[in-house]
């Protein structure tokens, strides 16, 4: 199994941690302006790269605390 | 068996260069592109075109998919393609000329808890008011079409009861490609492997509406095209990013197993969704099981053994007598999934550029009937009625065909 760098508890196993997805996804600074593509943009679409990402995860069965981690997802080896 | 056996696939189609242009280029060599290719030729006389596959024919998710095929869906637009598509597969075997082993064995879906068991008696109400068949079967009924599962009251996910369709099945799935395959090559279509796209020639501009692709950048050279056809599973999104098409598409993992050659055990298809696990018996012996997908985005091809553990876990009380056997090997493809579970098909902004992806992790059952969808939308420059409904535009207007009931695990 692969163990999963914890900033806070270190390196733990994968089952630990819940995965959250691409990064660095604001919530809209104006919502109300937004068109129904932007909508559809912010609600549905995130990035799928075949390569390096910036992702969240969640450490859920240990500190619970969310931290961003680089992770290449052909490989899936994480940066550190 | 034996006599059964096809002859060597290498001698089913001609390995071509490619061409300097074609009137349609297929990016994908898998079940949908190889099915798109046959029915361009044989309901539209359209035989100028390419199929182009980075790897070789059907290695990707057609290699590694759990072959079920049903159309027990729950929404009417599920419904219609994909019982489209089973009614296709009857016929199948006579279409392509081609044994493909199709064996409507029956899928037993599972209900483990009260709202499974409403959710189930709903979907059979709502298969039957769409021509489809479907019977909602108590635990005692369960143990007599599949007398193996264990259907007693005291494991941890007791058997409810199941839906019940009857003509659902299995196919040998390379057979079936190499069926659709042999088919286009013989119409004149040019099936180019270790082709790998690169990127796209364009013209004009999506913010005007004036975009189309004019011809596809490969490892074999530029191919002019004067349409393109997206047939990539889980690289849909890498070649979107290509084209600057964002498209709400996740890449994950998915992983299956098979046992060892075993006895006749098992006769039917079962599934369920709560536990994860998904069984059929194949063929010559293997006991072929599908896992859930990896959480995590991955194109890697493999998968965490722990999906696989928890699966076998699952396995291993709902059927007590596969705890002795012993698993062969696991694989994993690629799934491209979407926010609803339904897929993605029709136009792109590109006015030449026809999309079919987000199958996630049930397009092979769907095979014929996006071919045949597929080609009719590429032939007439217009979505087939059949799959206007799963439009990209769709999650702009908000009109999703939520399918995660029927779908979202095992398809």
């Amino acid at each position: 199994m692969q163990l999963i760098h914890c900033p806070w508890c270190g390196p733990r196993e994968e089952v630990e941690f819940h995965y959250g997805g691409q990064a660095g996804v604001a919530y809209p600074a104006d919502p109300a302006v937004l068109s129904d593509e932007e909508w559809a943009r912010y609600v549905f679409v995130r990035d799928n790269p075949k390569g390096r990402f910036e992702e969240r995860w969640s450490h859920s069965a240990g500190c619970r605390r969310w931290f961003t981690a680089v992770r290449d997802t052909v490989t899936y080896r994480f940066e550190r | 068996m034996a006599e059964q056996l096809p002859e060597h696939p290498d001698f089913l189609w001609r390995t071509p260069e490619p061409k300097k242009s074609y009137d349609v280029v297929i990016v994908g060599g898998g079940g949908h592109g190889l099915a798109t290719a046959h029915y361009l030729a044989k309901n539209h006389g359209i035989t100028n075109v390419a199929v182009v596959e980075k790897g070789w024919l059907a290695g990707g998710n057609m290699a590694r998919n759990t072959t079920l095929i049903r159309s027990n869906y729950l929404w009417d637009e599920s419904a219609a393609i994909y019982e489209h598509s089973l009614t296709l597969w009857e016929g199948l075997e006579e279409d392509l000329g081609y044994p493909i082993l199709f064996s409507q064995r029956g899928v037993l879906n599972l209900a483990h808890t009260e709202q499974d068991v409403r959710d189930s008696v709903r979907r059979v109400e709502a298969n039957k008011l769409n021509g489809i068949d479907a019977e909602w079967l108590g635990p005692d009924e369960v143990a007599k079409i599949c007398p193996i599962v264990n259907v007693s009251a005291d494991i941890r996910y007791p058997v409810h009861g199941a839906t019940y369709q009857a003509r659902a099945g299995i196919a040998k799935h390379d057979y079936v490609a190499w069926g659709f395959a042999r088919r286009a090559d013989e119409a004149g279509i040019d099936l180019i492997q270790d082709c790998e796209v690169t990127g796209f020639t364009t013209d004009g501009s999506p913010d005007d509406g004036t975009a189309r692709v004019t011809g596809v950048r490969t490892t074999k050279g530029d191919i002019a095209c004067g349409r393109v056809a997206l047939c990539a599973a889980g690289h849909s999104s890498v070649l979107l990013d290509m084209l600057g098409v964002p498209a709400p598409l996740q890449s994950h993992p998915l992983q299956a197993l098979v046992s060892e050659l075993l006895e006749p055990v098992h006769p039917t298809i079962v599934m369920s969704n709560a536990v994860h696990v998904y069984v059929s018996q194949a063929h010559k012996g293997e006991l072929v099981m599908g896992a859930g997908v990896d959480s995590y985005n991955g194109y890697g091809q493999r998968g965490a053994f722990h999906i696989i553990e928890r699966q076998m876990a699952a396995a291993v009380e709902l059927f007590p007598v596969f705890a002795r056997a012993h698993l062969l090997r696991s694989w994993g493809g690629i799934v491209d999934v979407t926010p609803d579970a339904s897929p993605i098909v029709g136009h792109t902004p590109y006015e030449n550029v026809y999309l079919n992806c987000g199958w996630g992790t049930g397009g092979f059952k769907a095979t014929p009937g996006i071919g045949w969808c597929l080609a009719d939308t590429v032939a007439n420059g217009r979505p087939h009625p059949y799959v206007a409904p799963f439009a990209l535009d769709r999650f702009v207007t908000g009109a999703l065909v939520d399918e995660h009931g029927a779908a979202a695990v095992a398809h």
